[in-house]
């Protein structure tokens, strides 16, 4: 629905209302009451006050949600020195990818989440804002209304607080608003109106939408004209509301005597007018079950109805408490267009004809809604629809238990629905229906949420709703929900993503039996050790980088250098999973880690695809990702998450442009990223190496480099992975890291050849039986691994191979070069056999004999079809082929 | 029972001696030979115990088998396979993807054979395979889900491994091996190849991810061990179907090894290459000779299989040649004697012919000058000459330089055995200045 904002390109002149109402002279800020905002083609003005709810010129084609906290100048005069403080909402697409299935339900359209992080940058530039919204706060299990064409309303029912979803503290959303959560609904200048016509002739984008809001227009063609009637009638409403205004605060206030305040009862509090009207609801359930003929309308009978509320409302505040704990989401009713019909007419007769001192209480509260509704463009609108707990109850019972006996007439009056619902008089029959549809849907969705989900069955009624219904979602006629919305935050579920795996094993794997199984375990590389030691001084400096960025809520890049297996990738995993665990122990804003490495893409330009796709899980072509990139992080988001990017083997995303190291690091530098970059290469100097100057700036000077492990480091990496299990004397641990350290520093050899050496101490050990690796088997390791196979290979190889080797180096003697053509040295070669005593071979398997050295390199030889003219020259030093020979 | 014994019996000996040679070829082709490879014990046993760690533990590895061209790498893996996909649990558990750097020639064909091999192309319902990078993640995520207790093991095996480092950046191989170091699926990753050097060709964050364990396989056994393996592939199993037949063929293969001309071929061969794929070729060549009239392999028939692989290809080819072009060969062989194996053209050899006709008139018909080119041509086709340009630089042909690819004792040689050869061209070709 919000999609169209920001592609609203017409002009909002922005003035402040009245005079500065407060003025805070140590940093000269004015705090005003109201702003105006006037669009232009436009002759209408909109008021926007402190305590609305708002939209905010947001990215990607989606406006921000947010609440309306305070407005003031900075007094410097210029374009943007209105500001606004705003308490955030979020919607369902704004939180963070990986963290979206913790909702555990499928998110409403109009669903938004009060944002709980802290810190977040709350002060917003005024002349973003684009218009007012209604927001209305549901109970955690309630449904979400389905009132028809209510596009315009969002529903809080949870808040967001970076890693879980929790029901909204409606203190907090009182208190941070200072004022109470109605809007001001004194200033009814219809101020969302111009501005919605407008948005509204170009929300037509979507191939759907045209058919649906039609259709809509179609069915509630009634309800939308009498609000409009309603909203003309307005004037006398808002004579009443200041002191309905006065009167709520009172009664916030005070609470009622001998009930505890528990979060329901603030919440009871707070939705008095809910309260009344669920009251209201249930009245008119009971008495419809009551009545013997459902064309008996309230509608007719206002004063009834009002004279019955208080007595009902007594009993149900205990209902209420009785209720307060319960888990109950049964069938329950919605009979939302009942009672905006009953309301509607109940107030219009209140205004009419004034109120009585006995009632006035009721009747106030029903009335702050009503203004918010007529406000809200003439829609019927949310808190009305409201629904808590104890109206569900008795209504859910009432309605279980006909829906049975409706069924049946429901079916046959189905081909008349239509008909009936346009038809302004007859209002309760069509209410009724909608009253059992609603709740017979709600079942259903019910049982396909527990049931497979797939192939819900339809009733025949939904033959009306069908095109754009999906099983789980509640509402039937949340307004606007078109198909180019709803997929968006649900790609992942496309078959495209679907994600295989490797079949899992019919059998178990089985646990190491022995102390040197269990060593080896360990020992692995893949094993994940407890803590890295060795690498505190790292660990330190990139974990305080890191938290520094995510608590200041900036973005920087880190270079990290080091030869391979020195514990880069390692370390930064290990600050991660610290840094996450201080976010979900709350002492750091969450922040969300996503990691590339250049040897995992195939070209340089997928690291945009990867990056977009964990981000957003979106799809894209790599020019599309860069440009969606681009401007994700160049606009101002200040409700997103800290990027925390790890970029692994950097060198790979070298390209001639080095665009994509440009980007990369070029991101973090813009102000509103919040993009933290770590990037891992081997070299030291790659950004003076390889970097062109414009990326190697932007890379900046915070680097670091991981020195190779020294023998000490490396025993105590073998160390504390093996802690205690005792496979490996002293000496032997000590030969492997010193030996290793001495070679590279590398620790994964060094974990490679101490398991190889637990594997050859078993084999030993099932003949001597010491259990202990000893100095011998490290040795027989490292010679497998770390001997050069030349010489064995020489000494293995087949005489006239030896022969053939022998004639190189003589030839090589002759003529005082390292190089010669196979002639030559075949001439020698046939020398040699003579010396020996062997038969002299055949020119054919002179060169196969050369060929085979060359395919083991023992030789370097030019391709074969050079023949006689093949330069020969040798891999190995002529001492080592001299020495092999001889022993030989 | 007894029938069937009977019609055992029966069999002919024609019969008995077409199955025998059936059965002798398959092991020679396609490598089956029976038992454990010989003197690779240790090898073998390495190997096995590192499978069965990936097939029974869920441990990962990779490891690498060096040996030259022929001495049983591809045998040793698929016997220790063998073995292990015998025990039962193991066979259901192990996934084996094979790979070729001869076929695989780069990642993305990699890519998509390991995706085949793993039957992952259905899961994403029968959507073909569309870019390389989406083929690459896929792969990886695929192995990523995976872990160590609860995924089947992989066994990656790539032959001609060295080719696979030759790939751009050696993504497949970073990636093989940081799956087999870190916990994600297990998986071993093998690779066969018979480069010594080939760590060398191993990027270094590639090398530190690989385990770095080699076996090498040099083929360091004895003669001895040679006739072993000789008469081991030769005989006959226990179970062929003519019982008496294959006795009768294992006693003569017995006293095969005994001759002593059979041990000098042997010896001979041997000495040339410890390669088992050359010993097949000449085994094979010598069970070709036996038919129904020639039951057995004699020494005789060891003897010209030797003789046929060991002959020169090239002195075959001049046996064949006429005596034009045998005349030409030996003014080329003056030439590159005089210059000292400078190249020359066809004008410097036509010259040389000349020369030689003028002397011998009586002896050597003379040939036309296109005739002559006619027969340099044909020299140049047998690729007994080669130019020293490639095809593209454009000289007149009788210009062209070329150059002799014969060794001079190939030549004295192959006159000598060439069948009525004029003595005047043998004299010219001995002599050091026609």
């Amino acid at each position: 629905m919000s999609r169209y904002f920001t592609r609203l390109k017409k002009r909002r002149v922005y003035s402040w209302i009245g005079g500065p109402s407060f003025i805070d002279r140590k940093l000269k800020h004015m705090f005003y009451e109201g702003l105006c905002i006037k669009t232009d083609g436009n002759t209408n003005t909109g008021c926007i006050r402190p305590g609305h709810y708002i939209l905010i010129e947001g990215d990607e084609d989606r406006s921000y949600v947010a609440k309306l906290l305070k407005l003031y100048d900075d007094g410097t005069g210029t374009r943007s020195s209105k500001h606004a403080e705003v308490q955030w909402f979020v919607r369902f697409h704004e939180v963070p990818q990986n963290k979206r299935k913790r909702l555990g339900r499928d998110p409403h359209p109009n669903e938004v989440f009060l944002y709980e992080i802290p810190n977040c940058d709350s002060d917003i530039d005024a002349e973003t804002i684009i218009t007012t919204v209604q927001v209305q706060h549901l109970e955690e299990n309630s449904p979400f209304p389905a009132a028809q064409s209510q596009e315009n309303s969002l529903y809080v029912k949870l808040s967001w607080d970076g890693k879980s979803f929790s029901p909204v503290n409606l203190d907090l959303l009182l208190q941070s608003g200072g004022k109470p959560v109605l809007p001001a609904s004194s200033h009814t200048d219809s101020l969302p109106k111009p501005d919605l016509d407008v948005s509204r002739g170009l929300a037509v984008d979507s191939p759907s939408r045209p058919t649906r809001s039609a259709r809509q227009q179609h069915s509630s063609t009634s309800k939308y004209s009498q609000s409009k009637e309603l909203s003309d009638r307005q004037p006398s409403n808002v004579i009443s509301t200041p002191t309905a205004r006065k009167k709520l605060q009172l009664s916030n206030s005070v609470k009622p005597p001998g009930s505890k305040l528990t979060r329901d009862d603030v919440l009871a509090e707070l939705l008095d007018e809910d309260r009344a009207v669920s009251s209201l609801e249930a009245e008119v359930t009971r008495r419809r079950a009551l009545a013997s003929k459902p064309s008996s309308s309230p509608s007719k009978k206002p004063r009834d109805l009002c004279i019955s509320l208080s007595p009902i409302r007594g009993g149900q505040i205990t209902q209420d408490h009785q209720l307060a704990n319960g888990t109950q989401i049964g069938p329950r009713l919605q009979p939302e267009e009942l009672v905006k019909r009953t309301l509607k007419r109940e107030s219009r007769a209140e205004s009419t004809e004034g109120e009585t001192p006995s009632k006035r209480k009721d009747s106030i509260k029903i009335d702050a809604p009503l203004d918010i509704l007529i406000e809200d463009g003439g829609e019927v609108g949310g808190p009305v629809v409201a629904v808590t707990p104890r109206s569900r109850r008795k209504s859910a019972q009432v309605s279980s238990a006909r829906i049975q006996q409706q069924l049946n007439y429901l079916n046959r009056k189905q081909s008349t629905d239509f008909d009936v619902d346009d038809d302004e008089e007859d209002v309760f029959l069509p209410t009724k229906k909608d009253l059992k549809s609603s709740s017979e849907e709600e079942s259903e969705s019910v049982t396909g949420r527990r049931g497979s989900r797939s192939a819900v069955p339809r009733t025949p009624r939904s033959s009306r709703k069908a095109p754009s219904r999906t099983p789980a979602k509640t509402p039937n006629k949340t307004p606007r929900r078109t198909p180019s919305k709803t997929p968006v935050p649900r790609t992942p579920r496309t078959p495209r993503h679907a994600t295989p795996s490797i079949p899992s094993r019919t059998q178990p794997t089985r646990k190491p039996g022995n102390v040197l199984e269990e060593a080896r375990a360990r020992l692995h590389v893949s094993s994940v050790p407890e803590s890295l030691p060795c690498r505190e001084q790292e660990f330190q400096d990139i974990f305080n980088f890191v938290e520094s960025k995510v608590m200041d809520g900036t973005g920087g890049c880190m270079y990290i250098s080091g030869v391979p297996g020195t514990g880069k990738t390692a370390t930064v995993h290990e600050v991660i999973r610290c840094l996450h665990h201080a976010a979900e122990q709350d002492e750091l804003p969450s922040f969300c880690f996503i990691e590339i490495n250049g040897m995992k893409m195939t070209a340089p330009h997928q690291a945009y695809v990867q990056i977009l796709q964990m981000l957003t899980g979106q799809k894209a072509t790599a020019e599309h990702a860069a440009a969606l990139l681009e401007k994700r992080f160049s606009t101002p988001a200040p409700k997103r998450e800290t990027t925390v990017l790890l970029v692994d083997e950097l060198d790979l995303l070298w390209t001639r442009k080095q665009n994509v190291m440009y980007n990369l690091f070029d991101w973090p530098t813009r102000r509103q990223a919040k993009l933290v970059v770590l990037a891992i290469a081997n070299t030291m100097d790659l950004p003076e190496r390889i970097m062109i100057n414009r990326v190697a700036s932007r890379l900046g000077l915070t680097r670091m480099s991981f020195q190779p492990y020294s023998y000490k480091q490396l025993q105590q990496i073998i160390t504390s992975r093996l802690n205690r299990v005792r496979a490996f004397e002293d000496d032997a641990l000590q030969l492997v890291s010193r030996k290793v350290a001495a070679l590279s520093g590398d620790a994964r050899r060094c974990l490679d050849i101490c398991r190889r050496a637990t594997e050859i101490c078993e084999f030993s050990s099932q003949r001597s039986g010491s259990g202990l690796v000893a100095m011998s088997h490290v040795m027989e390791a490292l010679d497998e691994m770390f001997s050069s196979p030349y010489i064995t290979a020489i000494r293995c190889a087949s005489v006239q191979e030896q022969i053939f080797l022998k004639a190189v180096i003589a030839e090589f003697r002759r003529l005082g070069l390292e190089e010669a053509t196979f002639q030559q040295v075949f001439r020698q070669h046939l020398a040699l056999c003579r010396v020996e005593g062997l038969s002299p071979v055949c020119m054919s398997e002179g060169l196969t004999t050369c060929l085979r050295l060359g395919a083991c390199r023992l030789l370097l030889l030019e391709s074969s079809h050079r023949d006689l003219h093949l330069r020969v020259r040798l891999n190995v030093s002529q001492d080592d082929v001299l020495y092999a020979l001889k022993e030989g | 029972m007894s029938k069937r014994k009977s019609k055992e019996n029966c069999l002919t000996h024609g019969e008995c001696i077409s199955q025998a040679q059936r059965m002798l070829r398959e092991r020679f082709c396609h490598q089956k030979i029976p038992g454990k490879p010989f003197g690779v014990e240790s090898q073998h046993k390495h190997l096995l115990e590192l499978l069965k760690r990936t097939a029974v533990h869920g441990e990962s590895n990779s490891v690498l088998i060096v040996g030259p061209r022929g001495a049983g790498k591809t045998m040793l893996l698929n016997c220790v396979l063998n073995e292990l996909l015998e025990v039962k649990h193991v066979q259901e558990n192990v996934l084996q993807v094979q790979l070729n750097g001869l076929l695989q020639t780069d990642d993305r064909i990699a890519l998509k054979e390991i995706t085949r091999q793993l039957h992952l192309e259905n899961v994403v319902g029968d959507k073909v395979f569309g870019s390389f990078a989406e083929n690459l993640a896929f792969l990886l995520e695929a192995l990523k889900k995976g872990d160590r207790s609860s995924s089947r093991p992989v066994v990656f095996i790539l032959d001609e491994f060295d080719l696979f480092a030759h790939h751009k950046n050696q993504t497949l191989l970073y990636n093989l091996f940081d799956v087999s170091q870190s916990a994600q699926t297990p998986v071993a990753v093998i690779g066969l190849t018979c480069r010594l050097d080939v760590l060398e060709l191993l990027e270094k964050r590639v090398k530190s991810r690989f385990s770095h364990r080699q076996i090498h396989l040099l083929s360091s056994f004895r003669f001895k061990q040679y006739l072993e393996i000789f008469k081991m592939q030769l005989s006959l199993p226990e179970d062929f179907t003519d019982r008496r037949f294959a006795e009768e063929w294992n006693q003569n293969i017995k006293s095969l090894c005994e001759d002593r001309s059979v041990e000098d071929v042997l010896q001979k061969h041997f000495c040339s290459s410890k390669d088992f794929r050359s010993l097949h070729m000449l085994l094979m060549l010598a069970l070709s000779r036996v038919t129904v009239s020639h039951p057995a392999i004699k020494p005789t028939d060891l003897l010209e299989a030797s003789r046929l692989c060991t002959m020169d290809s090239k002195a075959n080819i001049l046996h064949g040649l006429s005596v034009l072009e045998l005349c030409l060969i030996i003014a080329m062989k003056h030439l590159s004697d005089i210059y000292d194996g400078e190249p020359f053209n066809f004008q410097m050899v036509h010259n040389e012919f000349q020369k030689f006709i003028q002397r011998k008139s009586h002896s050597v018909h003379n040939f036309e000058k296109p005739v002559v080119i006619k027969a340099f041509e044909h020299l140049h086709q047998l690729e007994l000459i080669k130019p020293m340009e490639g095809p593209s630089v454009r000289t007149q042909k009788e210009y062209q330089l070329v150059k002799l690819l014969l060794d001079n004792s190939q030549i004295m040689d192959a006159l000598q055995k060439y069948p009525q050869c004029p003595t005047d061209v043998k004299q010219w070709a001995t002599s050091a200045f026609g």
